[in-house]
């Protein structure tokens, strides 16, 4: 800082000024999540309220994901589902066996030839565990670097994401002796040995659910400071320049995917003791498109944003839906077309917009024109969460 | 010191039967500042893109022992050629600082990468303070004039530890003032690396060039001092046509400045 001159001073101010204020309102993100999921959300929610709550929080868990993947990373994954249903459909399974005790077999498989072998690595809890975690991200790095290695990106790699998302629900609805078909796996009584119909078991799950999402989003927030973040959102905005610079923009997208593909899968995973059943409608291409809305309506580039969309949506959708069903799927799209076309930031943005505009107004006398949309100095030397501004030509290549 | 230098021999690129590098041979020290020029098509960005692994290419380009043909372009990068393009592509939405300290991490540590930047790295300072960016550091890279775009894409060259720099028309579109620091910036780098210029600018040229390789339909010409390329009837052939026996200084800048 020693050679900083008069002239950048004011600049170099702002800049840490606009640092301090991120701080704040980081930690001021991280205190209020707290106290409303482990303070008042518990006190004030009904029993049914909370488990709603807990549902949403894990399909928060996968858009905090796909806020990395495709916020900073620009993969508009359209087929997180995939993720979400192997963890989930590894938790039903392990949830079906111990419930059928040693040696048992699940309630649904009336008739056939006994287990199917891969069943019965998931039995062991720890394995289950594991399997959760694992099985998502092998599956992302597998078919990450076949697609990034191949430089395919952009609207292609979004087609390719719903393709796989399509055909994994048609390859789980064909299986109807081993997992269920259609109808999917439903019924579980226990989880980890605690009975899921006692009520003080299902607010420990709300808990889990809660802890996970802000470990998930702390997890983010240490990636977007990080050099990886930064490294990331060069990749997005300029992957041939990366390449040229010594580093293999594959293995960069590829770490984000696998990332992302994980907290789907464990989103999933908790999803399945919470809701009572796993289906293939939970994981097609429709609730992956689902997640994206979320994302998209929140402020994809910014760290709080998917999940505030996310919930804000889930909760749209569950109130909407109940009086009108058929019109909220229109309304989804709708959303969706308004956000991507005129707020690509998000409805995080519109904070900017608006906080730029009152700034001018108080700057300048009364009467003045508005100042010229300069560029918001919280957003200057690190752009961490104030990373939102509109960007039309990078969205229009990824529709 | 040791000399280095970048060694060509027998690169051919060829596209779908179009020969657009016809067995090049060019050598390049340290400390010679190069500029490498021809008509439109005379197949200098292939050049650049063949050694860069840009583009499939037959034949040998050496650097400290090292063949490039056939490596992938990131390895191309960290064995040490750095190139730029023709239009400045910096990371717009990073400020100057990040841009340089990105382009000083390829060698990183995977796992020291999931961390925060503590200090700034003394190649990226060093970076700075040569292109004049230090001022400038935590501006946005796509806030910053054209010219200084280009200069913070030289400095990114540097940090990355580029020891060849292949610059493909380093001062077009910049003003007056801007293309004369350029070409200091040039002479400085020059020193201690190999530097190849891709330029149709004459008057740049005629200012900073050491040494000149002239190009045509994807053959070297001619090699030598400018004086010695502009007087060379075969040069004076391809920039203005079979007809003519005299050239004047003049005419030569006149046709090589449009492309």
């Amino acid at each position: 800082m020693t050679t900083s001159s008069l002239a950048t001073t004011s600049r170099a101010e702002q800049g840490r000024s606009g640092r301090r204020r991120e701080r704040l309102t980081v930690l001021a993100g991280y205190t209020f999540a707290l106290v409303a999921l482990f303070g008042v959300a518990p006190l004030v929610l009904s029993d049914f309220r909370l488990r709603l709550l807990a549902q949403f929080l894990c399909l928060a868990m996968v858009a905090v994901g796909i806020g990395l993947a495709w916020g900073r990373g620009g993969m508009l994954t359209l087929g997180q589902g995939v993720f979400f249903g192997l963890g989930a459909y590894i938790m039903a399974i392990h949830l079906q066996l111990s419930d059928a005790g040693p040696g048992g077999r699940p309630s649904f498989m009336v008739t056939g030839s006994g287990l199917p072998w891969w069943w019965e690595l998931f039995r062991n809890p720890i394995a289950a565990v594991l399997g959760i975690v694992l099985v998502p991200s092998l599956a992302a790095l597998v078919l990450g670097l076949a697609v990034f290695r191949r430089r395919v990106k952009g609207a292609y790699f979004a087609i390719l994401s719903q393709a796989v998302a399509a055909a994994f629900a048609l390859l789980l609805v064909s299986q109807q002796g081993t997992i269920g078909g259609s109808n999917g796996l439903s019924n579980f009584r226990q989880f980890f040995g605690f009975a899921l119909n006692d009520p003080v078991n299902r607010r420990m799950l709300f808990f889990i659910a809660a802890g996970t999402l802000v470990a998930m989003v702390a997890i983010v927030h240490q990636l977007m400071r990080s050099r990886y973040g930064e490294l990331l959102t060069a990749v997005r905005d300029g992957e041939e320049r990366v390449r040229f610079l010594g580093y293999d923009p594959a293995l960069v997208k590829v770490v984000a995917y696998v990332i992302a593909a994980a907290f789907a899968g464990i989103a999933g995973a908790l999803f399945v003791p919470i809701v009572g059943i796993i289906s293939p409608r939970n994981v097609g291409v429709v609730p992956s498109i689902g997640f994206i809305i979320g994302v998209a309506v929140g402020g994809r580039a910014t760290l709080f944003g998917p999940v505030l969309g996310s919930l804000a949506v889930s909760y749209a959708g569950s109130t909407l839906s109940a009086s009108f069903e058929s019109i909220w799927v229109y309304l989804q799209g709708f959303l969706f077309i308004v956000v991507v076309a005129f707020l690509p930031g998000g409805i995080a943005s519109v904070w900017g917009l608006l906080r730029r505009r009152t700034a001018g107004g108080t700057d300048s006398g009364p009467g003045d024109p508005p100042p010229p949309p300069v560029v918001d100095p919280g957003s200057d030397g690190a752009p961490m969460l104030a990373d939102a501004r509109p960007d039309p030509v990078k969205v229009g290549e990824e529709r | 010191m040791r000399e280095d230098y970048l060694e060509i021999r027998s690169l051919r690129v060829v596209f779908d039967g179009f020969v657009a590098v016809d067995d090049v041979d060019l050598t390049v020290l340290q400390g010679d500042l190069r500029f490498l020029i021809g008509p439109n098509g005379a197949g200098k960005t292939t050049l650049v893109d063949a050694i860069t692994g840009l583009t499939p290419a037959t034949g040998s380009a050496r650097f400290d022992g090292v063949e490039m043909i056939g490596k992938k372009v990131h390895q191309i990068a960290r064995a040490g050629i750095g190139r730029t393009f023709q239009t400045a592509s910096v990371f717009e939405e990073l400020t100057v600082l990040q841009n340089l300290d990105i382009a000083a991490g390829a060698l990183r540590k995977p796992l020291s990468l999931l961390r925060a930047r503590r200090s700034v790295p003394e190649s990226v300072e060093a970076a700075m303070e040569t292109t004049g960016l230090t001022r400038l550091r935590d501006r946005l890279a796509g806030e910053l004039a054209h010219g200084q775009k280009q200069w913070l894409e030289i400095g990114m060259l540097l940090v990355q530890n580029a020891k060849v720099l292949l610059l493909d028309e380093p001062v077009a579109g910049m003003s007056g003032e801007e293309r004369e620091l350029t070409g200091q910036l040039l002479q400085t780098v020059g020193r201690d690396h190999v530097v190849v210029v891709v330029e149709h600018d004459m008057e740049f040229l005629r200012a900073y060039a050491d040494s000149v390789t002239v190009l045509a339909a994807g053959k070297v010409l001619a090699h030598g001092t400018y004086a010695e390329v502009q007087a060379d009837p075969k040069v004076q052939e391809v920039y203005l046509g079979p007809s003519s026996d005299h050239v004047p200084e003049d005419a030569v800048q006149a046709t090589g400045g449009g492309g």
